[in-house]
C-alpha cells in the first residue's frame, strides 16, 4: 500500500516534470512553428539564472519563480529580434539557426561560468510515506506542472493576451488587417515561451547537476513529448505528458532505468505510427 | 657530435642555412616532443583541466630540471574536446607530424581504446594515466592508474565491516560502470555479502526517483555508486533531499573525481567513502612539496587536486625515468626500461610499474567525505593490479594486444 502510494507519487512527479519541460516548447514549436532546438539551453539559463541570484543573496523561491522566468524572457526577446524574426514560417531554416543559437549560448555561458558543475540543495525536506521517503520538492514539482496547465488555460482561452495571439499564429494577415501587429504578437508569444522554459530550468536546477551543457538531457524529450502531443497545445502537453511519463516511470520501476528511457522512445514511436498526427490529432479534437 | 645529429645539421645547413625557414628540424635534435591529448573543453573537460594542469608542471620541472638526455620536452598539446574523433586526428598528428616520443592522454575509456590502436600502429609508445576498469594487455601502452582490483577491492570490505553485508549497486551505463559494478559483486560475494541489485543509468539520465523508492524497498546496508559524470550528480541531490543519506550510508568508487564534493552541500555528502590512489591531503613529504610547487604554479585557491590530476603527474615521472635509465628515446629500448622494474617516489607515495601488465603497483587510501573535505581513513600499501595481472602477462606473450573483460 505504502509502496503503491510512493509509485504513484513517482509517476505524478513524472509526468509533471514533463510537462514543466515541455511547456516552454509547446508555445514555440507547437504554437509559432519554430523548431526551436536552443529549448534546451533555455532551460540551462533558467538554471544559471536561479545559481547567479542565490549569489547575490535572493531568496531560493524568488529566484525560481521570477528571476529565472523574466530573465531567460529578455533574452528570448533579444533572439526573437535580432535572429528569429527573420525566419518565420521557415521550420528547416529555424532549426539550423536555434541549433548555433545553441551552441552559442553553451558557448557563453561557458566562457562566463566555467565548467564546473554548479547547483543547489533541493528545499523542504522530506515526508515519509510508510517506511518510505519522498523529497518534499517533489510535491512542488507537481503542484507547479497543476498551475502551470491551469495558467496557460486561463490566458489563452479567458484573455484577449491570449485570443490575439492564438488569431495571429493562425492567420497573420488577417489580424493585421484588424489592427494588431503580428510582428509584436511574435515577439511578446516567443518571450512568453522562452520565460516557461526558464522557470523549467529553474525549477530543475535544485534535482540536478547544473553545467552548460546540460540542455542536451532535455531537448529531446521535450520534443517527443509536444510531437507526440499534436495540434492542440495544452491538451496535446497534458496528454503526451501523462502518458509518456507515465510509461516511462513505470518501466523504470518494474525493470531498470535503461529499459524505461526505451519504452518512452518505443511508446513514442508506436503513438506516432498509429496517430502521425500526436494525440490530439484524433482525440480531443478542436480543444485548446 | 654523433653521427645523426652531424648529418640533420648538415642538411639543415644544405637546406640554405635559413634556420627560421626550417625550425622544426633545426630544433628536433636537442628536444624531445611529448604530445598530450587531454579535453580541455567539452563534457569531459571537468576531469582534463587539473590532468592538462599537471602535464604542464611536470614538464616544467623536467625541464628547469635540466630535461632529459640533455635535451629540452617540449609538450604539444591537443584539446580533442570530448570528441572521439578528433581522438583519432590528434593521435596520428602527434605520431606522424610531430614524431611523439610518447604520447599521453586519453580520459574515458573510450577515448584511449580510439587512441591505442593508432599509436600501436605507429609505434609511438602510450601512456595512459586515468583510473579505470582495468584489463587493457598491450606492449605498447602504459596504463598507470588504479584499476577496481586496488581501490574496490578495498573499498567494498572497508564499507561492509563498518556498515553491513547486503550492498545496493547503483552505477554508469558504459564499460566503466559495467564493469566496475562486477567487481564489487565479486567482492561483496567474496565477503560473505549479498548484491540486492545492481541498476545501470545512461549518462544523461537526471531522474532518480523510482531507483530511489527501489533502494527503500530492497533496505540495504550500503549503496555503492559507479556513476559519472555531471547529470549523475543529481542522484546524490535527490537521495538527499528524500532524507536517505543519514539513514543508508554511502560508497563510491567514483564520487570526487570531478570534484563532485565541492558542488554538493556538506549535508548532502557527510560520510560517503571513496578510495583513490592520491588525496590531496595525504600527509607525507613529497607530496607537501608537491602542493607548494602546484599552488605557487597554479595559484593557492585552485579547488582540488583531483585523483586523474595526481595520475597525470606521476604517469610523466615514471616514463622520465624510464628515458633516464634507457639513455636513449628509441621505443625499444624505453620498453625494456620501463619494464626493467622502474619506480618513483611520487606524491601518492611509491609508484612502481609491474613489468607483466604495464599497470602499476601503489599506495591505495579510503577516505571520508566530511565538511567538503575528503578525509583519509586508512591507506593500504602497495597494491598490485590483481584484476589485470589475471588475464594479462606481457613478459610471456609480448604480442598480445587487446581489453581484456574479465571473467568475475
Amino acid at each position: 500500500m505504502d509502496l503503491a502510494l510512493v509509485v504513484l507519487v513517482q509517476v505524478l512527479y513524472a509526468v509533471a516534470s514533463l510537462v514543466i519541460v515541455s511547456a516552454g516548447l509547446a508555445v514555440i514549436f507547437g504554437m509559432m512553428k519554430v523548431i526551436n532546438l536552443a529549448h534546451g539551453e533555455f532551460m540551462m539559463l533558467g538554471a544559471y539564472a536561479v545559481i547567479g541570484a542565490l549569489e547575490l543573496g535572493v531568496n531560493l523561491w524568488i529566484a525560481i519563480f521570477i528571476v529565472a522566468p523574466i530573465a531567460v524572457g529578455l533574452v528570448g526577446v533579444v533572439l526573437e529580434r535580432l535572429v528569429i524574426r527573420r525566419l518565420y514560417g521557415r521550420m528547416v531554416d529555424t532549426m539550423l539557426a536555434t541549433w548555433g543559437l545553441s551552441l552559442l549560448l553553451v558557448g557563453i555561458v561557458t566562457s562566463l561560468a566555467g565548467n564546473t558543475t554548479a547547483g543547489v540543495s533541493a528545499p523542504l525536506g522530506s515526508f515519509s510515506i510508510g517506511a518510505y521517503s519522498v523529497s518534499g520538492y517533489t510535491l512542488v514539482i507537481i503542484a507547479v506542472a497543476v498551475a502551470l496547465a491551469l495558467a496557460i488555460r486561463f490566458v489563452l482561452t479567458r484573455t484577449q493576451l491570449g485570443l490575439i495571439a492564438r488569431g495571429t499564429m493562425q492567420k497573420p494577415d488577417m489580424a493585421n488587417a484588424l489592427g494588431i501587429s503580428p510582428s509584436r504578437v511574435y515577439s511578446v508569444t516567443f518571450a512568453v515561451g522562452a520565460a516557461l522554459s526558464g522557470l523549467a530550468g529553474g525549477l530543475l536546477a535544485p534535482l540536478t547537476g547544473v553545467v552548460p551543457t546540460m540542455g542536451a538531457a532535455f531537448v529531446a524529450k521535450a520534443f517527443i513529448t509536444v510531437i507526440g502531443g499534436g495540434p492542440a497545445i495544452l491538451a496535446g502537453l497534458l496528454g503526451a505528458s501523462t502518458l509518456f511519463g507515465a510509461i516511462n516511470q513505470l518501466a523504470t520501476f518494474v525493470t531498470t532505468p535503461v529499459l524505461g528511457e526505451v519504452a518512452l522512445l518505443v511508446a513514442a514511436i508506436v503513438m506516432l505510427r498509429l496517430l502521425p498526427q500526436g494525440i490530439t490529432g484524433r482525440f480531443f479534437k478542436g480543444s485548446l | 657530435m654523433d653521427r645523426r645529429s652531424f648529418i640533420q645539421s648538415s642538411a639543415a645547413v644544405l637546406a640554405g642555412g635559413t634556420v627560421p625557414l626550417f625550425p622544426m628540424a633545426a630544433h628536433a635534435a636537442d628536444e624531445i616532443v611529448v604530445g598530450s591529448i587531454i579535453d580541455m573543453s567539452g563534457g569531459l573537460d571537468i576531469y582534463g583541466k587539473p590532468m592538462t594542469d599537471c602535464m604542464t608542471l611536470a614538464v616544467e620541472e623536467q625541464n628547469a630540471a635540466g630535461g632529459l638526455l640533455g635535451k629540452k620536452i617540449r609538450l604539444a598539446n591537443y584539446d580533442p574536446q570530448s570528441n572521439m574523433q578528433l581522438y583519432a586526428q590528434f593521435a596520428q598528428q602527434s605520431a606522424l607530424k610531430d614524431k611523439s616520443t610518447v604520447v599521453m592522454g586519453g580520459i574515458t575509456s573510450a577515448s584511449r581504446e580510439v587512441i591505442r590502436p593508432v599509436l600501436t600502429r605507429n609505434k609511438t609508445l602510450y601512456f595512459y594515466n586515468t583510473q579505470y576498469e582495468g584489463g587493457v594487455c598491450d606492449r605498447n601502452t602504459f596504463c598507470t592508474g588504479v584499476t577496481p582490483g586496488q581501490t574496490v577491492a578495498k573499498l567494498v570490505p572497508y564499507a561492509m565491516k563498518k556498515w553491513g553485508k547486503k550492498v545496493y549497486v547503483v552505477a554508469a551505463d558504459y564499460n566503466y560502470g559495467q564493469i566496475t559494478s562486477q567487481w564489487v559483486k565479486k567482492f561483496v560475494q567474496e565477503n560473505g555479502g549479498s548484491v540486492a541489485s545492481i541498476d545501470f543509468f545512461p549518462l544523461d539520465v537526471t531522474n532518480f526517483g523510482p531507483t530511489i523508492s527501489k533502494i527503500e524497498q530492497a533496505k540495504p546496508d550500503v549503496i555503492i555508486s559507479a556513476l559519472v559524470g555531471g547529470a549523475h550528480i543529481s542522484f546524490y541531490r535527490q537521495w538527499a533531499a528524500a532524507g536517505l543519506t543519514k539513514k543508508i550510508p554511502l560508497a563510491s568508487t567514483t564520487f570526487a573525481g570531478g570534484n563532485e564534493h565541492i558542488v554538493l552541500s556538506a549535508a548532502e555528502t557527510d560520510g560517503f567513502l571513496i578510495s583513490y590512489n592520491y588525496f590531496q591531503n595525504l600527509d607525507t613529504p613529497q607530496n607537501k612539496a608537491f602542493k607548494d610547487r602546484f599552488y605557487k604554479r597554479f595559484g593557492a585557491d585552485y579547488p582540488n587536486i583531483t585523483e586523474l590530476a595526481m595520475g597525470t603527474y606521476q604517469g610523466f615521472k615514471l616514463w622520465a625515468e624510464g628515458v633516464k635509465k634507457a639513455g636513449s628515446i628509441e621505443r625499444e629500448k624505453m620498453i625494456a626500461a620501463l619494464e626493467s622494474g622502474i619506480s618513483i617516489e611520487g606524491p601518492s607515495g611509491k609508484v612502481s610499474l609491474d613489468p607483466e601488465t604495464h599497470h602499476c603497483v601503489l599506495n591505495v587510501s579510503i577516505a571520508e567525505v566530511r565538511n567538503k573535505q575528503l578525509n583519509i581513513v586508512e591507506t593500504f600499501q602497495q597494491q598490485p593490479p590483481v584484476d589485470t595481472s589475471a588475464v594479462c602477462n606481457l613478459k610471456k606473450n609480448p604480442k598480445d594486444n587487446q581489453q581484456y573483460v574479465i571473467k568475475v
